[in-house]
C-alpha cells in the first residue's frame, strides 16, 4: 500500500512495488527507427555504439600505421613525403589514444557496469548519449582536416615551439587543439557518469568490497580522468590563445616557457596511459576467475593496486622529460616514483598468477587473449623500469626502444584484453558465441604479428634509431629488422581482421550463447542474452562477491522477492543506494529518450568548426544554439515540479 | 576422458590440443632461440648504445646489462608459471580448482611488494649513482664547444672563435663539454655510442659531457621531433688526437683561401651570400651553415649525402629533392656556372 | 502549494522509499560536485602555470617594467562578490523551508551582486589596465593575468546563467521543501566560484606585492 502525504495518486503498478515483464516492457522499450536512433538513452545501445565507432577508429589508426610501416620497410624510401608521414604518425597517436582505446573501454564500461552492479541504466542516461555523440563529432572534426590535407602534424604530444603559429602556421595544429578540447567534453561527461553510477547505483548488498574488479577499474579510470584531463584541456586552450590571439605562454621571447607545454601535457599524458590500462586490467580480472573456475585470489590487493596505480600515476610525469635538462633533484624524485609505480602492477600480475595456478585454466579464446596480455604486459612492464633509470632513459628516450615499451604496455596491456572482452562479452550482447577455432587463429596471428612488429624495436632503439623519423639512412644495418616489423604489422592486422569477420559472421550464425555460456559469477550473466531493455526484472539483493556462484536463485528471470528482489513497481525508475554499503535510499525516476544530447552536440560541432575556420559569427551563433539546447535539455517535461 | 572432450561449457566447442602439443607449448619451445638471436643482433651497429665508445656511454651500459639480465629472469619466471599453470590445470577437477591455497596471498605480497620492491629500489639507487657520475664528469671539461640547433642543421662554435657546421671535431680521450642551444624549435643532441642525449630548448642553456675514448668517427642524430627533416638532421662527431684537434680548429678559424675567382664571384653575387658565410669573402649570411671550410667535411646537408661533386651540384640545383622542406631554395644556373661554383666550394678546405 | 512527499514501494515488504533525494542521495548533486572537481583542477593548474612562469622569469615580477597590481578596485569587486554568497546561502535556506518568496528575492539579490562584479571587471578594470599598463599580448605576465581572471569571470557568467534558470524555475513554482536540488547545486557552484576568487586574488594581486 502506497503511503502518500497529499499529492497525486501513484501510477499503476506502484501500489505493490512488484514488477512484471509486461510493465517493464511498457515503460522501458524504445520504438525502433531513426528517431530512436538519435534520441536513445539506453546504456546498452550507447555502449555498443562506442564499441563499433571505437573499433572503426582502430582500423583507421591501424591503416595509418601500416602505411607508415611500408615507408619504413627499407632505408631511404619515398613512398611518403615527410609532411604526409608526420601527419600519419601524429594522427596514429591521437586516433589510437583518444578515438580508439578510451572510447572502446568506455564502451565496455557503458554496456557492462550497470549490468554488473544490478542497475537499470547509468546515472545520467542523456549525458551518456551526449558523451557518445560528442565522441563521434570530435572524431569527424579531427578527420575533416584530412579532406584538406591538413591533419595535425606536430606529433600526438604536439610540443611547442614546433606547434606554435610560427612553426606550424596552417590549421593542422588548430584541428589538434580544438579537437582535443572537444573530445575532452565527452571523456569528462562519461567519467562523471561512471563515478556517480558506480558509487550510487549498486544493487542492495553490493558493498564496495563486493564490487567486481572490472567496475573498480572503470571507477579508477573515471577518477583519473576528472583530475588529469583538465591539464590537457588547459594546455590546448593556452596554445590556441597563443596561436590565434597572440598571447604568450610558451614562447621564450615573450617571457613564456616551452617546457610549460610539456609539463601540462604530461601531467595529463602519463595518467592517460594508466587510465587506458586500468579498465583493461579490470577485464583481465573479470575473465580470469571465470576461466579458472574459482574466485580471484587477492581481490583486496588487486583493488588497492588499481587505486595505487591511479594515484602514483599522477606523480611520475616528469619521466617523459628526463632529457630536457631539469635539475637532478627533481628528476631523482620522479625516478623513484616511476620505479615504485611498477609495484602495484606487479601485485596484480602475481594475484593473477596465483589464481591461475590454484584454478583450472580453460584455454578458450578469451583466456588465450588474457594469457597473451599477461606475457606482453609483463614484457612492457620490464622495459618500464629501464626507462625509470635516468641515465638509461637519457640514452633510449626518443628512440624506438620507447616505442617498443609503450606499445607492449598499451597494445599488450589494453588491446589484447579488449579482444578478450570481445570474445567474452559479445555473446552476451548478441546472444551468439563467436567461432572458437577462428578465435584461436586470430589470437595467434595477433600474438606472433605483434611480437614480430614490436620486439625488434627494442633492438633498433638500442642501435640508435630515433623515433618520429620518416626515413633512415642506408648502411646502418637497420633495414632487415624494419622489414620484419613491417611484415609483423601486416600479420597483426590480419589477425585483427579475422576477429572482425568472426564477429560479423557469428552475429547471425554463431552458436546460441544462452544467458551464461562461461558459467561466470558476476551479475551481467544473470540476464538474457541480449538483456532486456530494463536489464533486470527485479533489482537483486547481493550477498556475495561472486553472486552467480553463491546465490543460485539469481538468473534471467529475476530474483524473487523472498530472496531480496525489488521490482520498483516496474516503472521507468531505478534504485539509488548508499555509497559504502549499498543500502537503498531513493527510487529515482529515469529520463526518457531525448533529442537534446544530439542537438547540443551539433551546436558544439558548429562552435568548434567556427573556431577552426576563424569565423566568429559562426561560432557565436552556434554557441547560442548550444545554450538553447542546454535549456531544452533541462526543461521539465510534463511536470512543473522538480523531479 | 569423455567429459574432458565434451568440454565444461555446454554448447561451446572444445579445444583440440592435448597437453604438450598445443600451440602454447610450441611457442614456449621456440621462444628462447628467437630471443637469443635478437639479443645478439642488438649488439652490433656503429650507433649502438650497447657498444659504448666513451666513458659516458659505458656508464650507461654498466646499468643496462644488469637490468636486462634481471628482466629476463623475471620474465622467465612469469612465463614459466603461466605455462605450468595452464598445463597443470588440465589434470584438475573443478573441486580442486576451488581450493584456495594458503600461500596465495602471502605469495602476492612477497613477490609483488617485497621482492619486486627490493629489486626496483635497488636499481633506483644504482641508477642514481650513475647520474651522479655523469653530472660530476661534466663539471671539469677540458674543452668547451658550443652547438646551436637549427632546422635542420647544427651550428658549431669552437673555443678559438671558429664557426663551423654539422661536423663536430673533438679531441679523443678528453672531456668535452658541449653547450647546447637552439635557434628555433626544440632539438636534441644524441650520439648513442658516446653517451646520453640532452634537449636543446629555447631560452634554456643545457650542456652535455661528450668524450670519445679513441679517435674515430661517431654518428648521431637529432632526437627530438623538429619538423619536416628531423629524420635527416644527422650528426658526425670526428674525434681527432688532441694534437690533431688543435691543428684542425686552428685551420678552421682562418678565413678561406681565395679560390677560383669565377666560382667565388658567383657565390658572392648569387643568393648564396644572402644565407651563407665564407670568411674572407663578401658572403656574410647568417641563415644557413658557415661554409668557410666546407670541403673539409665529409657530408653535406647535415649528413644526408656524401660530399661529392655530383651530390653537391644536385643539392645546389634542387635541394628540395634531396631534403624536402629545407629552407634553401633551388639555385638555377647554366651548367658551366654550376660547375665552377661546385669547384669553388670543393676548394674550400 | 502542495508539499507532496511521495513514498513508493520497492517490492520488498513494508519498504517505501522517496522518489526525490537531496545532497548525496541525489545524482545531480554528485554531478555538480564532480563538475566542481574538474573545474577546480583546471584552476589549480592555471595557477600552478602562473607560478611556474613567474619563478622561471627571475626575481622581478611583474616583469618588463609593469607595476604591481592595483588593489583598490579589485578589493571592492571582491567585497561585492563575496557578499553575494550571503543572499545565495539564504536562498538555499529559504528553499529548504519551502519559502518560495524569499527564495526568489535572495536569488535576485545574488544575481545583481554577481552581475555587478562582472560589469566592474569587464567594464572598468580590464579597459583601465589595457589602456595604461599591459594587454594580454604584452608578455607572459599580461597573458596570464587576463587569462586567469577571464577564466574566473567566465565561470561567474555561467553562474549567472544558472541563477537565471533557477529563478525562472522558482517563478514557475517548481521548488518546495523536498524538491530543490537545483537550488542546492547552484549554491554549491556559486560558493565554489567565490572560493576560486580567493586563490586568484591571493596569487595574482596580493602575492606580487611582496
Amino acid at each position: 500500500m502506497a503511503t502518500t502525504v497529499g499529492g497525486t495518486p501513484p501510477p499503476p503498478g506502484v501500489t505493490t512495488g512488484l514488477a512484471t515483464p509486461e510493465l517493464l516492457e511498457e515503460h522501458w522499450s524504445e520504438t525502433p527507427g531513426l528517431g530512436s536512433f538519435l534520441t536513445t538513452v539506453d546504456h546498452k545501445r550507447i555502449g555498443k555504439r562506442y564499441l563499433y565507432t571505437g573499433l572503426l577508429f582502430l582500423v583507421i589508426g591501424g591503416v595509418e600505421s601500416l602505411v607508415m610501416r611500408i615507408q619504413l620497410s627499407h632505408s631511404n624510401l619515398h613512398v611518403l613525403d615527410p609532411e604526409t608521414y608526420n601527419q600519419l604518425f601524429s594522427m596514429h597517436g591521437v586516433t589510437m589514444m583518444f578515438l580508439f582505446a578510451t572510447p572502446v573501454l568506455s564502451g565496455f564500461g557503458n554496456y557492462l557496469v550497470p549490468l554488473m552492479i544490478g542497475a537499470r541504466d547509468m546515472a545520467f542516461p542523456r549525458l551518456n548519449a551526449f558523451g557518445y555523440w560528442v565522441f563521434l563529432g570530435a572524431g569527424i572534426f579531427f578527420y575533416t582536416s584530412f579532406l584538406v590535407h591538413r591533419l595535425p602534424d606536430a606529433g600526438w604530444f604536439n610540443y611547442t615551439p614546433l606547434s606554435d603559429s610560427v612553426y606550424s602556421s596552417g590549421p593542422n595544429v588548430d584541428f589538434y587543439a580544438l579537437g582535443l578540447i572537444f573530445i575532452g567534453i565527452s571523456t569528462t561527461a562519461g567519467s562523471i557518469n561512471f563515478i556517480v553510477t558506480i558509487l550510487k547505483m549498486r544493487a542492495p548488498g553490493m558493498s564496495l568490497n563486493r564490487m567486481p574488479i572490472f567496475v573498480w577499474g572503470e571507477l579508477a579510470m573515471a577518477l583519473t580522468v576528472v583530475f588529469a584531463l583538465p591539464a590537457l584541456t588547459l594546455a590546448n586552450i593556452l596554445l590556441e590563445l597563443e596561436r590565434r590571439a597572440g598571447f604568450h605562454f610558451f614562447s621564450a621571447a615573450g617571457g613564456g616557457q616551452p617546457l610549460l607545454w610539456q609539463h601540462l601535457f604530461w601531467i595529463f599524458g602519463h595518467p592517460e596511459v594508466y587510465l587506458v590500462v586500468l579498465p583493461a586490467l579490470g577485464i583481465a580480472s573479470a575473465i580470469i576467475p571465470t576461466m579458472c573456475r574459482r574466485p580471484m585470489i587477492g581481490y583486496t590487493y588487486i583493488v588497492l593496486a588499481e587505486m595505487a596505480i591511479a594515484l602514483i600515476g599522477f606523480g611520475v610525469w616528469v619521466h617523459h622529460m628526463f632529457a630536457t635538462g631539469l635539475p637532478t633533484i627533481g628528476l631523482g624524485f620522479i625516478s623513484l616514483t616511476s620505479f615504485l609505480v611498477v609495484i602495484p602492477s606487479g601485485v596484480q600480475i602475481f594475484a593473477w598468477l596465483a589464481t591461475l595456478w590454484a584454478g583450472k585454466p580453460v584455454l578458450k579464446t578469451p583466456m588465450l587473449f588474457i594469457l597473451g596480455f599477461i606475457v606482453l604486459f609483463v614484457i612492457g612492464g620490464l622495459s618500464g623500469p629501464m626507462l625509470a633509470a635516468i641515465p638509461l632513459d637519457q640514452q633510449v628516450t626518443d628512440s624506438y626502444f620507447v616505442v617498443a615499451h609503450f606499445h607492449y604496455v598499451l597494445v599488450g596491456g589494453a588491446m589484447f584484453p579488449i579482444f578478450a572482452g570481445i570474445y567474452y562479452w559479445v555473446p552476451k550482447m548478441t546472444g551468439r558465441l563467436l567461432h572458437e577455432g577462428w578465435g584461436k587463429v586470430s589470437f595467434w596471428l595477433m600474438f606472433v604479428g605483434f611480437n614480430a612488429l614490436f620486439f625488434p624495436m627494442h633492438i633498433l632503439g638500442l642501435r640508435g634509431q630515433p623515433r618520429r623519423t620518416y626515413t633512415y639512412q642506408a648502411g646502418l644495418g637497420w633495414d632487415f629488422l624494419n622489414l620484419l616489423e613491417t611484415i609483423g604489422a601486416f600479420v597483426l592486422a590480419l589477425g585483427i581482421l579475422v576477429t572482425f569477420v568472426n564477429w560479423v559472421w557469428s552475429t547471425k550464425r554463431g552458436r546460441p550463447a544462452g544467458p551464461n555460456p562461461w558459467e561466470a559469477d558476476t551479475l551481467e550473466w544473470a540476464t538474457t542474452s541480449p538483456p532486456a531493455e530494463y536489464n533486470f526484472e527485479n533489482i537483486p539483493a547481493i550477498r556475495s562477491r561472486e553472486p552467480l556462484w553463491d546465490q543460485p536463485e539469481l538468473g534471467p528471470h529475476g530474483q524473487p522477492v523472498e530472496a531480496g528482489g525489488r521490482g520498483l513497481g516496474g516503472g521507468h525508475n531505478t534504485l539509488v543506494t548508499s555509497l559504502l554499503e549499498a543500502e537503498p535510499e531513493v527510487v529515482a525516476p529515469m529520463p526518457h529518450e531525448s533529442p537534446w544530447p544530439f542537438l547540443l552536440t551539433a551546436a558544439l560541432l558548429g562552435v568548434f568548426y567556427g573556431l577552426v575556420i576563424r569565423s566568429w559569427v559562426f561560432w557565436t551563433v552556434a554557441a547560442v544554439l548550444g545554450v538553447i539546447s542546454v535549456a531544452g535539455w533541462f526543461w521539465p517535461r510534463g511536470e512543473t515540479q522538480e523531479t | 576422458m569423455e567429459r574432458e572432450r565434451e568440454g565444461k561449457f555446454p554448447g561451446v566447442p572444445t579445444g583440440r590440443f592435448p597437453s604438450g602439443r598445443g600451440p602454447i607449448a610450441a611457442g614456449a619451445r621456440t621462444l628462447p632461440a628467437v630471443a637469443a638471436a635478437l639479443i645478439v643482433g642488438a649488439c652490433g651497429g656503429e650507433t649502438s648504445i650497447v657498444s659504448p665508445k666513451g666513458p659516458a656511454a659505458r656508464s650507461v651500459t654498466g646499468l643496462w646489462w644488469p637490468m636486462l639480465a634481471t628482466a629476463t629472469a623475471v620474465f622467465a619466471f612469469v612465463a614459466g608459471m603461466l605455462l605450468l599453470a595452464a598445463a597443470r590445470g588440465r589434470r584438475k577437477s573443478d573441486d580442486d580448482a576451488k581450493v584456495t591455497p594458503r600461500w596465495g596471498e602471502p605469495f602476492i605480497v612477497v613477490a609483488g611488494v617485497g621482492i619486486s620492491g627490493a629489486i626496483l629500489v635497488g636499481f633506483f639507487l644504482f641508477s642514481l649513482s650513475r647520474v651522479q657520475a655523469l653530472t660530476d664528469a661534466g663539471r671539469r671539461p677540458d674543452v668547451t664547444i658550443g652547438v646551436i640547433g637549427h632546422d635542420w642543421w647544427w651550428e658549431v662554435r669552437y673555443p678559438n672563435g671558429a664557426t663551423s657546421a654539422n661536423e663536430i671535431h673533438i679531441p679523443a680521450g678528453r672531456k668535452v663539454r658541449l653547450n647546447l642551444d637552439t635557434d628555433d624549435v626544440i632539438h636534441s643532441f644524441w650520439v648513442p655510442s658516446l653517451g646520453p642525449k640532452i634537449d636543446m630548448i629555447p631560452g634554456q642553456h643545457n650542456s652535455l659531457w661528450l668524450e670519445a675514448a679513441r679517435p674515430g668517427v661517431y654518428r648521431g642524430q637529432c632526437a627530438e621531433f623538429c619538423g619536416l627533416q628531423h629524420a635527416n638532421m644527422l650528426i658526425r662527431v670526428v674525434a681527432d688526437t688532441p694534437a690533431g684537434f688543435d691543428a684542425w680548429i686552428a685551420r678552421e678559424a682562418e678565413p678561406a683561401d681565395a679560390g677560383a675567382a669565377g666560382g667565388r664571384d658567383l657565390f658572392e653575387h648569387q643568393t648564396c651570400a644572402g644565407c651563407h658565410t665564407v670568411r674572407g669573402t663578401q658572403a656574410q649570411g647568417k641563415v644557413g651553415p658557415d661554409l668557410t671550410h666546407f670541403a673539409r667535411r665529409d657530408t653535406l646537408g647535415a649528413g644526408v649525402k656524401p660530399r661529392t661533386d655530383e651530390n653537391l651540384a644536385h643539392w645546389i640545383a634542387d635541394p628540395q629533392s634531396v631534403k624536402p622542406g629545407v629552407t634553401m631554395p633551388p639555385i638555377t644556373l647554366p651548367a658551366d656556372q654550376l660547375d665552377s661554383l661546385v669547384a669553388y666550394l670543393e676548394g674550400l678546405r | 502549494m502542495s508539499s507532496a512527499e511521495l513514498l513508493v514501494p520497492t517490492g520488498q515488504p513494508d519498504e517505501y522509499l522517496p522518489t526525490v533525494g537531496s545532497g548525496p542521495t541525489n545524482f545531480g548533486w554528485w554531478g555538480m560536485v564532480l563538475l566542481i572537481a574538474v573545474e577546480a583542477t583546471l584552476f589549480a593548474l592555471l595557477l600552478a602555470s602562473y607560478f611556474y612562469l613567474r619563478f622561471r622569469a627571475g626575481p622581478i615580477w611583474p616583469p618588463d617594467g609593469i607595476e604591481n597590481p592595483k588593489l583598490k578596485l579589485v578589493l571592492i569587486m571582491t567585497a561585492i562578490l563575496w557578499t553575494s554568497s550571503l543572499p545565495v546561502h539564504l536562498a538555499h535556506s529559504a528553499a529548504k523551508k519551502g519559502d518560495t518568496g524569499k527564495l526568489r528575492a535572495f536569488l535576485a539579490i545574488g544575481f545583481v551582486l554577481g552581475a555587478t562584479f562582472l560589469a566592474l571587471q569587464v567594464g572598468k578594470e580590464y579597459p583601465d589596465i589595457a589602456r595604461h599598463e599591459f594587454t594580454p599580448r604584452t608578455d607572459a605576465y599580461g597573458s596570464m593575468f587576463f587569462t586567469i581572471t577571464a577564466f574566473h569571470g567566465a565561470h561567474v557568467f555561467v553562474g549567472l546563467l544558472m541563477s537565471a534558470w533557477v529563478q525562472l524555475r522558482a517563478w514557475q513554482g517548481a521548488f518546495d521543501r523536498h524538491r530543490h536540488v537545483s537550488v542546492q547545486n547552484f549554491v554549491l557552484y556559486w560558493h565554489f566560484v567565490d572560493v576560486v576568487w580567493l586563490f586568484v586574488l591571493l596569487s595574482l594581486y596580493i602575492s606580487p606585492q611582496f
